[in-house]
């Protein structure tokens, strides 16, 4: 490791936070040579400011800029209108990872949030129950990366009548005998189905975890009077916990979609989007960097962003109503 | 009790002592189902190359009996993991420390400062969690190009620490603002200036959200790749190990023993910290659950 290097993470470590300490005392003095009235107005621009600088330079502005390059060509240079879009919708590849997109919208998006559910709501009966929560939760704090080994090993494949070194295919032959060994990452059929199990793997946790503060917050004696009322316990989860946890279920639901979206490492990482298995975030990875092609990169993310647009909205407007100030 | 009153009990009570049987069952599976392709990856990275391409993980405690680090000693040094984890500590800890107190004054600024627009720009912020930085790679490389700055550490620590500002601000803002008001006001009674109040008060106060948000953005950035692929490419000298190991996936294909060693290694620090910290991370994702 270069001395350089250290040196370097040492300053941003201990220089950024002394700085900005040098900086709010340093706007304190300025504030005592204005005059009172302004004081009061400026201050909060100025604590702002060393939050609001690197937002617009690096996020808010970056963003317009791209909306611009999605209307021009390859290199930036000349303006073509909408055929960068024009493109994405015409093209079969391109029409396929759209299409891989709403498969993983749809179902990771589900499935993610019914299992979260199913495990917060059992888990609430047993006395383990921090024991099975953490065994689900773990995949959250690894990187999808680890992710994408973990799972490639799972999926390896060898031919039918050899030894199966893939837990899953070795798993299934045991079950079953007529059960066929399969390359889960190169089947077409199935391909799509495996990626999308890997990202259900890593955020059920999530949804649990969200979920089951949810229904901790739940009045227990709720429960107890349906249950003197005789209603079973299907009855309790439809008609009082689900009718209760509907606003913690759209919370999550709006986070795995927004996750979802940009999913990029897994794909990345276990098949590189070949064999129709492309999504929107690495196939702009691809048009940036294996093909230079800045418009169409451009037109790409700025569909992502609008795709999440709804999601922007709905959170706005939540926040809205709850009232920001205090 | 009558008889057929008790006989109702009774059966009532079989159905539910089935229900009981069955949740335990289906939690014990779940469980087994999650924990296996973890332990299947922990117990590979410990045999030795002819036997992980030739039998399952499951048979490693059969016959033959054979564990070795080897594979570990392998990776550190052939194959720049040693390297890349020092890297990926380089990115992350300024990465993480750098948004901090910058977020911690917008922060403080949205909660107890009166100022005209703070709804309007809080809900910019409240927008930007979820804009997806894809949204922003081209522009921005260009920027680091022309400021020569792509492919050096300098470039993922301003990328992540900018990243990161909206969510550190959202997470920030509804703790500080939920310190009781009593005792800003008697401290400004005393005559204490925002300066003091915010390094005396509410800074020491804050602790536990900050130490929410510190895990939430180190895990975050430990685990990035997309943003340590573009801006600081996959060079060895500067490469983390979401990076490395990515690499690895290509050149290895079926060095299994190495990959899972690999792996292996990334998944250590985000584990300790998760048993470790487990409260204060799971808090984060509690507040932070609009986060894209």
């Amino acid at each position: 490791m270069e001395l350089a290097t250290l040196l370097w993470g040492l300053v941003a470590v201990v220089g950024v936070p002394l700085l900005l300490c040098g900086y709010v005392a340093a706007t304190e003095k300025l504030l005592g040579l204005a005059p009172a009235r302004r004081r009061n107005a400026l201050r909060p621009w100025l604590w702002l400011a060393p939050g609001f600088v690197p937002l617009a330079v690096f996020l808010i502005y970056p963003a317009l800029h791209t909306l611009l390059l999605s209307f021009l060509n390859a290199t930036s240079t000349r303006f073509v209108g909408v055929a960068n879009y024009a493109y994405i919708f015409s093209t079969r590849s391109m029409l396929t990872v759209l299409r891989n997109n709403i498969l993983w919208l749809v179902v990771f998006t589900g499935v993610t949030v019914v299992l979260g559910l199913i495990i917060a709501v059992l888990t609430d009966r047993v006395g383990y129950e921090w024991v099975v929560k953490a065994t689900i939760f773990v995949p959250m704090a690894i990187s999808f990366v680890a992710a994408g080994v973990i799972w490639k090993f799972m999926y390896q494949y060898q031919p039918a009548g050899t030894a199966q070194v893939g837990t899953v295919n070795a798993a299934l032959s045991a079950l079953s005998s007529s059960f066929k060994p399969q390359a889960w990452l190169f089947n077409k059929a199935e391909n799509n189905w495996a990626l999308i199990a890997v990202g259900v793997w890593m955020w059920t946790g999530f949804a649990m975890v969200i979920l089951s503060a949810a229904l901790k917050g739940i009045d227990e004696s709720l429960f107890e009077a349906a249950r003197i009322e005789g209603a079973n316990e299907i009855q309790i989860f439809f008609r009082i916990i689900l009718p209760l946890m509907k606003p913690t279920v759209i919370v999550v639901t709006t986070t795995l979609v927004i996750s979802v979206l940009k999913i990029f490492d897994i794909v990345y990482v276990m098949t590189n989007g070949s064999l129709d298995t492309d999504v929107i975030a690495n196939q702009m990875y691809k048009e940036m960097f294996n093909y230079q092609n800045f418009g169409r990169a451009s037109a790409i993310a700025t569909l992502l962003l609008l795709a999440i647009v709804p999601v922007m909205a709905l959170n706005i407007k939540r926040f809205g109503r709850r009232g920001a100030t205090p | 009790m009558t008889a057929s009153a008790a006989a109702v009990h009774t059966g009532a009570v079989a159905v539910r002592g089935a229900l009981r049987t069955t949740v335990h069952l289906v939690l014990v599976v779940v469980s087994l189902l999650w924990l296996t392709p973890t332990l299947g990856l922990f117990i590979s990275s410990l045999r030795p190359a002819g036997l992980v391409t030739t039998t399952g993980w499951w048979r490693a405690f059969s016959t033959p009996f054979r564990f070795t680090l080897e594979n570990y000693a392998h990776v550190l040094v052939q194959a720049n993991m040693g390297r890349s984890f020092v890297n990926s500590l380089v990115v992350a800890i300024p990465a993480t420390v750098m948004p901090i107190l910058v977020a911690a004054f917008a922060a403080y600024a949205f909660a107890w400062m009166r100022f005209p627009g703070r709804n309007a720009l809080f809900l910019v912020v409240v927008g930007l969690l979820v804009v997806p930085l894809q949204v922003t790679l081209i522009p921005v490389l260009r920027m680091f190009n022309a400021a020569h700055l792509t492919g050096t550490f300098a470039a993922v620590w301003i990328a992540h620490t900018a990243y990161g500002l909206p969510f550190a601000i959202y997470l920030l803002r509804s703790f500080i603002e939920g310190l009781p008001g009593e005792m800003m006001e008697s401290a400004s009674l005393d005559g204490a200036s925002h300066a003091q109040i915010f390094f005396r008060l509410v800074l020491p106060t804050s602790v536990p959200a900050i130490a929410s948000l510190a895990i939430f953005q180190f895990m975050w950035v430990w685990n990035d790749l997309l943003v340590a692929l573009i801006y600081l490419g996959g060079t060895p000298r500067v490469a983390p190990m979401t990076v490395t190991i990515s690499n690895l996936v290509n050149s290895y294909g079926g060095g299994w023993q190495y990959l899972t060693a690999a792996a292996f290694i990334s998944m250590l620090l985000p584990l300790v910290v998760f048993f470790a910290l487990q409260r204060y991370f799971v808090r984060g994702i509690l507040t932070g659950s609009v986060k894209g």
